[in-house]
């Protein structure tokens, strides 16, 4: 009967070793094939462009080399349209957490006699649009077309983010907010002092969606700035990149044709090459900050998920 | 109660908000914002019972009824994109829901704190990437010449020679849904493995004593005790049966997909500001706006019926 018992024991002890093995194993070659398409393109970045030509690079660079990064800072025009990006983003950020934390402290009081109007009209703005083609006209006759102020402007409230903020804010005892009433402090005073303090943790969630947001954005550029060079943001710059060597023309040439080779023509380069490096430029600002607000997004999404 | 603490019973709605005016300077011009630029754009939409000629003010434009809708139904390109976004959509769901809630149960199996962490930062990973840096990886990783997949497949003998993903329509709704799936799995993830912290812990004690296994828990506890949540996500992306996405379709499409890639709203775009039909593009974007909220309305009232949270 002992023996039996433990046995069984035994057995299931295995099975759960392989159990834990299996997921492992499983979750092991998840990271893989997420970690690989990025990684690869940041070996090509740094592969030195005429031995990337013979193919088959896959884990280790072969021939390391920093001329990919060096023709694409000497672009003019890269480097221009990163300067762009990074304005926006900061811009758009602290705009848009000061302008939504403030709304949602004034709609978080429960005195304040238009909350429940101006809540609704705030939350349906999530559900209605009205297309492209009325918006485009909206922001043509805001004089915003080939304006940088268009990246901005347009985002700085968002309901979304409000409804983070304001669940967040809930989470502060009113009793604060009364006492520094008491005090003789205003709302404004109070938001500033005593508010904005006490919510870092989901304006530090809610800066990193907004930042990411803006970052990333390349289709704004492409209808409302794309007649202004100077207006070009990163992300387009490399979208018209890749559209234009989409179909694999992987002669210097070529890169001349994008105006980058002209800048560094001593080094070779090749489309597939800049491709890589700047793709690893668009990409890493935000993926060297990610990880330090992990802990975060599940507030961001747990209180505003199901609201999406 | 006013703030001081005196009891006013007959303070009008004007006197009321003359005390609570910071309130209203935080808050109005703000709302004022909010409905400039989400409800103002609404009136455009009396462009799609139009003849719309930009030259022309309002009062001069040729009013021409349903028009634009009726012909919208005719239209073979509209149809087809229709058929593209509803079969999208259908598939990135699906891919992305199964994913979700495999991963988030297979994490929540994994007991060792580090391992844990550093797989979760990593699946997080690409949804930081832009569209556009996406697009770029999925191009060469399915490249002719030399792109992992076709590489792999070809020295596990699967396939002969490589195949031209991006140029077979067959294989881009498959291409957009695992795209969809890699870029999002993680992320969405959270959300369930956080409902699954809420599960009562004595509840897998009991199913120990009962002589559970692990992969009974998962399916007899852990799954059900997450059931809402999945019920709440799955109602609500109901509303988004409309939404394929737009940038990834637009930046991997060319001449030889795009009867099976286009979208409405790549439609939108191509009718509207490339071709200046705006009349055209504005009745799609409209009708794709109306069905997405109807449909809103009605996984709301779905949810209600069947005891879950409200949603709107």
């Amino acid at each position: 009967m002992n023996r039996w018992h433990n046995m069984k024991y035994y057995r299931s002890y295995m099975n759960d070793l392989l159990f834990d093995f299996g997921i492992k194993v499983l979750l092991v070659l998840l990271a893989i094939v997420t970690l690989y398409p990025f990684w690869n393109t940041i070996v090509v970045s740094f592969n030195d462009a005429t031995d990337t030509l013979r193919g088959g690079l896959t884990f280790w660079p072969r021939k390391v080399s920093f001329q990919n990064y060096k023709a694409v800072f000497a672009s003019g025009t890269i480097y221009h349209a990163f300067l762009v990006s990074v304005a926006r983003v900061l811009l758009s950020t602290v705009g848009n957490i000061f302008l939504t934390s403030m709304l949602a402290y004034a709609l978080s009081r429960k005195e304040y006699v238009l909350r429940k109007q101006f809540t609704f009209i705030l939350i349906l703005s999530m559900y209605v649009s009205a297309g492209l083609i009325p918006y485009y006209f909206l922001i043509r006759s805001l004089g915003l077309i080939n304006s940088f102020w268009v990246y901005v402007i347009p985002g700085l409230v968002n309901a979304f983010n409000f409804i983070v903020i304001r669940t967040y804010m809930g989470t502060i005892p009113d009793s604060l907010v009364e006492s520094a009433r008491i005090d003789g402090a205003e709302d404004f005073l109070i938001f500033i002092r005593i508010i904005l303090p006490l919510i870092t943790p989901v304006l530090a969630t809610v800066a990193l969606f907004v930042a990411v947001g803006n970052w990333n954005s390349w289709f704004d550029t492409m209808i409302f700035a794309s007649g202004r060079q100077d207006l070009s943001t990163l992300q387009y710059e490399l979208m018209k990149f890749l559209a234009s060597s989409q179909n694999q023309a992987k002669s210097a040439a070529d890169v001349g044709a994008m105006g980058m080779a002209k800048d560094y023509a001593s080094s070779i380069v090749t489309p597939a090459s800049i491709r890589a490096a700047i793709t690893v430029v668009a990409a890493v600002p935000i993926l060297v900050v990610y990880p330090f607000l992990q802990r975060y997004f599940v507030i961001g999404l747990t209180v505003g998920g199901v609201k999406e | 109660m006013n703030q001081n603490g005196v009891k006013i019973q007959e303070k009008t709605f004007l006197q009321k908000l003359k005390l609570q005016r910071q309130l209203f300077y935080m808050s109005a011009p703000l709302i004022l914002y909010v409905i400039l630029f989400a409800y103002i754009p609404l009136w455009g939409w009396t462009m799609a019972f139009q003849n719309f000629k930009p030259a022309r003010n309002f009062f001069q434009q040729e009013w021409v009824g349903i028009k634009w809708f009726l012909f919208l139904f005719k239209d073979d390109n509209f149809l087809k994109v229709l058929r593209n976004t509803i079969a999208m959509s259908l598939i990135n769901l699906s891919f992305g829901y199964i994913g979700a809630i495999a991963l988030a149960l297979i994490l929540n199996e994994v007991k060792e704190r580090f391992f844990k962490r550093t797989i979760q930062t990593i699946s997080y990973l690409p949804h930081f990437l832009s569209w556009v840096i996406v697009s770029g990886l999925v191009a060469s990783m399915l490249s002719v010449e030399d792109g992992a997949i076709n590489q792999l497949l070809l020295s596990l003998r699967l396939i002969k020679e490589p195949i031209m993903w991006l140029g077979e329509p067959k294989y881009f709704w498959w291409i957009t849904g695992f795209t969809y799936l890699w870029k999002e799995i993680g992320w969405n993830s959270i959300i369930y493995l956080a409902a699954i912290s809420g599960i009562d812990p004595t509840l897998y004690e009991v199913a120990e004593i009962d002589g559970c296994g692990r992969l009974k828990k998962m399916w007899y506890i852990t799954l059900p005790g997450i059931k809402s949540t999945i019920m709440v996500l799955l109602i609500m992306s109901i509303g988004h049966i409309l939404d394929a996405g737009f940038e990834l379709q637009f930046l991997l499409r060319n001449g030889l997909i795009q009867d099976y890639a286009d979208t409405i709203d790549i439609y939108v775009l191509t009718f509207g500001l490339n071709s200046g039909n705006y009349s055209l593009a504005t009745a799609a974007g409209m009708f794709k706006n109306i069905v997405n909220i109807a449909l809103i309305f009605l996984a709301n009232f779905l949810a209600k019926r069947m005891g879950e949270e409200r949603l709107i």
